[in-house]
């Protein structure tokens, strides 16, 4: 049988990232008292310096750029100075004196670069960073130009001819996003018009799904499980959907048809509601996405951080565990595979249905 | 909090990044895929019609042929039936051919031997008044001047003969 092949291939991946996890987790172990918590929260957060993995007491870590705006200077510097410091000394460019960076530890800035004035208050500077989330998404964003230049030029090459290994990966998945979600949601004659940006979120979220749950440097930042992205998404979603949006689309909103007129005036009930549900709309795709992949995180490094508890307690119960946690860590990751599907198709889904909202004729 | 409060500097490198994306997508990939795939879809529905079609004429043409070898058979049986036709005419012709002829053959040679038989009786006739004569010359020859009545006896005899 072929395709015992691809079950074991797929098996031992999936151990591989288990073990990952824990590979991950175990330089946790160092600290003489395991907090699950915290250690599940900074896995899922982003962070100035990318913190592979823990060699003998030292961090191996990737220290990347730090870019903030104070005053309208712009100061760059590494994160390596927080990880040896905790600070970053300079100049301020407008009046000399020295400035002081560093990571607020806690406060509304808790884990962000603030500056430290003399007073003791911190202040938060206009920050642009290339965190690790960011250089994740650099990572992926790049991926999925490299994965579309690729198909793109297969597509150039076989001309009619039928698809072939990558190009027929991409070919299913942009056929169903054309058919099964483009097309039933929008008219005919809008959806071309619709198409790239519905195609480009889904791969977007599916591809970063995807890498967020390989835990090896260069993946494993939490792209999509990051409210940023999320946000930035529905935005996305927003602006086209309002700003494409017809005629038709603004009379549902300001005169919905087919309510009674004491809905209207002189309280504009109706409209207000329909108002707000625009706003609604993107905020729950926003949040929808975020809290599905945030979860299945958490969800597997909870099992993982279960071993580290229980073996504080006794070894031979935190080997047990770990029997227990892997079966029910891979099986979190499995259902994380099939989310990550789910969750791109979802948003792409939606977002067909608000454009499809914005642009239905009579 | 910190979870669920957007970085706006993250804001600006995901709007950026995504803009790539989506221009890079909407501006290069998308317009060659997409045109390749409806190329590919108008070729394959027109190749199915075309094989639509073929399947039809075929059709017909397999009906055409039936048709034809179904002619052609009745033809031959046609064909068959009427050789078998002139064939017995031919033999009912030529029979009735030899009958006449034979007919006339036996006619023909009835009249000859008639023809025969007379000329054969004049033959004789001849043959016999010539002897009559002789032997009525050797008579007469003998007895002429003898009797007149013996003369008239042998005109009777003639005259009797004749009449048979």
């Amino acid at each position: 049988m072929k395709n015992w092949k691809y079950i074991i291939s797929l098996s031992f991946l999936m151990c591989l990232l288990f073990g990952m996890h824990n590979f991950a987790l175990a330089e946790e172990k160092n600290d003489e008292k395991f907090n699950a918590g915290d250690v599940i929260i900074e896995h899922i957060l982003d962070s100035y310096e990318w913190h592979i993995f823990t060699w003998k007491g030292h961090d191996v870590s990737v220290y990347l750029p730090c870019i903030v705006f104070n005053e309208g200077k712009c100061y760059t510097f590494s994160s390596r100075d927080f990880h040896e410091n905790e600070l970053y000394k300079t100049v301020n460019k407008t009046n000399s004196e020295e400035l002081v960076f560093t990571i607020a530890k806690d406060g509304n800035y808790k884990g962000k670069i603030v500056i430290l004035n003399a007073d003791g208050t911190q202040k938060r500077p206009f920050d642009i960073s290339i965190t690790k989330n960011v250089l994740a998404l650099f990572i992926s964003c790049a991926l999925i130009i490299v994965l579309f230049y690729l198909v793109t030029k297969a597509y150039q090459k076989r001309g009619d001819k039928a698809p072939k290994g990558l190009q027929s990966l991409f070919e299913m998945l942009i056929v169903y996003v054309r058919d099964d979600i483009a097309r039933k949601a929008i008219n005919e004659k809008s959806v071309d018009k619709y198409l790239p940006y519905l195609i480009t979120v889904f791969f977007f979220i599916f591809i970063n799904n995807l890498l967020g749950l390989i835990p090896i440097f260069p993946f494993g930042a939490n792209i999509t499980g990051n409210i940023a992205t999320t946000a930035t998404l529905a935005l996305f979603t927003f602006f086209i959907t309002n700003l494409f949006g017809n005629k038709e689309y603004y009379k549902d909103i300001f005169n919905t048809p087919g309510v009674p007129w004491f809905l209207k005036y002189p309280l504009p009930l109706m409209p207000l509601i329909e108002t707000v549900g625009c706003f609604t709309k993107p905020f729950v795709l926003a949040v929808r996405l975020f809290a599905n992949i945030t979860a299945g995180h958490i969800v597997v490094l909870g099992f993982i951080s279960s071993i580290f508890i229980v073996a504080q307690i006794s070894a031979a119960g935190g080997a047990a565990m770990s029997v227990f946690s892997l079966i029910l860590a891979i099986f979190v990751d499995l259902i994380e595979l099939l989310v990550a599907y789910i969750q791109a198709y979802v948003f792409t889904l939606l977002s067909a249905l608000y454009f499809g909202m914005a642009s239905k004729e009579e | 909090m910190e979870l669920i409060s957007p970085d706006f500097g993250y804001i600006f490198w995901m709007t950026l990044a995504f803009g790539i994306v989506f221009f890079f997508i909407a501006k290069f990939a998308f317009p060659v895929i997409g045109k390749a795939l409806k190329n590919r879809e108008q070729k394959i529905s027109e190749a199915l019609e075309q094989a639509e079609r073929t399947h039809e004429e075929m059709k017909n043409l397999q009906a055409k042929n039936e048709e034809l070898l179904k002619q052609a058979r009745e033809e031959r049986e046609e064909m068959l039936n009427e050789a078998r036709i002139s064939r017995d005419k031919i033999i009912e012709e030529a029979k009735e051919k030899a009958k006449a002829e034979t007919n006339r053959l036996v006619e023909s040679a009835k009249e000859t031997i008639e023809n025969e038989r007379k000329a054969a009786m004049t033959d004789i006739k001849n043959e016999i008044a010539n002897i009559s004569i002789k032997v009525a010359e050797k008579i007469l020859e003998r007895e002429l001047s003898k009797d007149e009545a013996q003369m008239e006896y042998i005109d009777k005899i003639i005259k009797e003969t004749e009449q048979q």
